[in-house]
């Protein structure tokens, strides 16, 4: 394993940052998306709450690969990279979660603190801003680190697709070397050394928020 | 697009096939990570020690890695080693293994969640701890358990899909082969794919959460 890491070093080190882009991308990409949906989703507009709820509805009962697939195949006269098309599948896959998330954490927001707000003088966006969103976003968050957890490990599926990310290297690692067992092992490793102090973080901001209830 | 092509009587059944493929290995699955977890949930529950520690590292370690890898070393990796399955019971045994560590997780948080008054009451009312966790603990959880273990059940279904690196001839195999006579076909048939998903997936958690109204 030593001698791997020594030989292929790089392109491990390539696909490690190559994942860790594409999840950050993915996760700012489907926070916004998914912020849009679950306001939609409680919006006093029908249309606009049915829209939502059958892209929340739609999208987390399939499976990524089938989102991914569509954009790679379905869609190759736009003749996306693997990287891109996992990119937007994954963002259109976590922002359906993160949506509900978002809603969650909003309508945890006991209605009388708006009205308390508004009764107070305060506009509807300022009632957003400086009462609900800031107890929201508390709830939100350990979720969230939820979903950037596994944005990171749903990620692999650009290695299906010629995506330059860990799992994609692995392969073309193997491929050299045929020394299958301790390729993906390491590739494991990699991973690992990603998700592990992601979900320490996760945990311990569970925590900090519970204690700060 | 062709969709009238796409969706000829050949192409549909072999979607369909693919797909009841794909539920055989995904109830295969959940019924197996399903007594595997509440086993590993328990141990840990009952704090046997070093077992309890080993299986803490395995499972911390198997829910911190993507799905698609543990599939890829349970088929590719582990011949080297001398462990050789084909690719249905491979593919049956990677998503157990990767279920079980997140279905025991949940199990555990269940029983973590009973009252210790009511452990407590039980064994000093005469009984064992065998059935303290058999009578009072495991049915509370288990209620306790149902829907996220349902939302486990249904990303297990999707996961499924990611045997076709395999060549598991599941629902999305089927629709890559399918997909692959004619460039017109792509669409037309990843949407139908979707489709058969999405039936599946909402049918279950509609079904559960009456269920779970009546629990």
């Amino acid at each position: 394993m030593i001698s791997l890491l020594i030989d292929h070093g790089d392109r491990y080190i390539e696909g490690f940052l190559n994942t860790l882009t594409i999840s950050i991308f993915a996760l700012i990409g489907s926070f916004v998306l998914g912020t849009v949906i679950a306001v939609m989703r409680i919006a006093s507009i029908r249309p606009l709450r049915w829209i939502g709820t059958a892209y929340v509805e739609f999208i987390r009962n399939i499976p990524l690969l089938l989102v991914v697939a569509i954009f790679y195949h379905g869609l190759a006269f736009l003749g996306l990279s693997g990287f891109v098309a996992g990119g937007i599948g994954l963002t259109i896959y976590t922002a359906a979660y993160i949506a509900d998330a978002i809603r969650a954490g909003i309508q945890s927001i006991p209605k009388g603190q708006i009205e308390a707000a508004r009764s107070s003088g305060l506009s509807y966006l300022q009632a957003m801003r400086f009462i609900v969103l800031p107890q929201a976003i508390k709830i939100v968050i350990p979720p969230l680190g939820n979903q950037f957890l596994n944005l990171i490990k749903n990620s692999a599926i650009l290695g299906v697709y010629a995506g330059a990310d860990l799992m994609y290297f692995g392969d073309q690692i193997n491929s050299d070397t045929f020394d299958t067992f301790n390729v993906y092992l390491l590739v494991g490793v990699f991973y690992l050394l990603l998700t592990i102090p992601t979900s320490f973080a996760v945990r311990a901001l569970e925590r900090r928020m519970a204690r700060a209830g | 697009m062709d969709f009238i092509g796409a969706y000829s009587y050949d192409n549909v059944m072999y979607l369909l096939q693919g797909l009841g493929v794909s539920i055989a290995v995904a109830a295969a699955a959940i019924v197996l990570s399903f007594i595997l977890a509440c086993l590993l949930a328990i141990i840990r529950y009952a704090r046997i020690p070093v077992l309890s520690q080993i299986i803490a590292v395995c499972v911390e370690t198997i829910r911190n890695l993507p799905l698609l890898l543990i599939i890829f070393f349970v088929y590719f990796a582990l011949p080297e080693v001398g462990i050789k399955m084909s690719v249905f019971t491979s593919a049956i045994v990677a998503l157990t293994i990767f279920e079980a560590a997140m279905i025991s997780e949940i199990v555990r948080a269940g029983l973590l969640s009973i009252d210790k008054g009511q452990i407590e009451a039980a064994r000093s009312s005469g009984l064992s701890y065998i059935q303290t966790l058999r009578f009072i603990s495991l049915p509370q959880a288990l209620r306790r358990m149902v829907p996220p273990i349902v939302g486990q059940f249904i990303s297990l279904i999707k996961d499924t899909s990611l045997t076709v690196i395999i060549s598991l001839p599941e629902l999305m195999h089927s629709a890559k082969v399918v997909s692959g006579q004619n460039f017109n076909y792509v669409i037309p048939i990843y949407l139908l794919a979707a489709l058969f998903y999405f039936v599946i997936n909402f049918t279950i958690s509609s079904v559960a959460k009456r269920i779970e109204v009546r629990v």
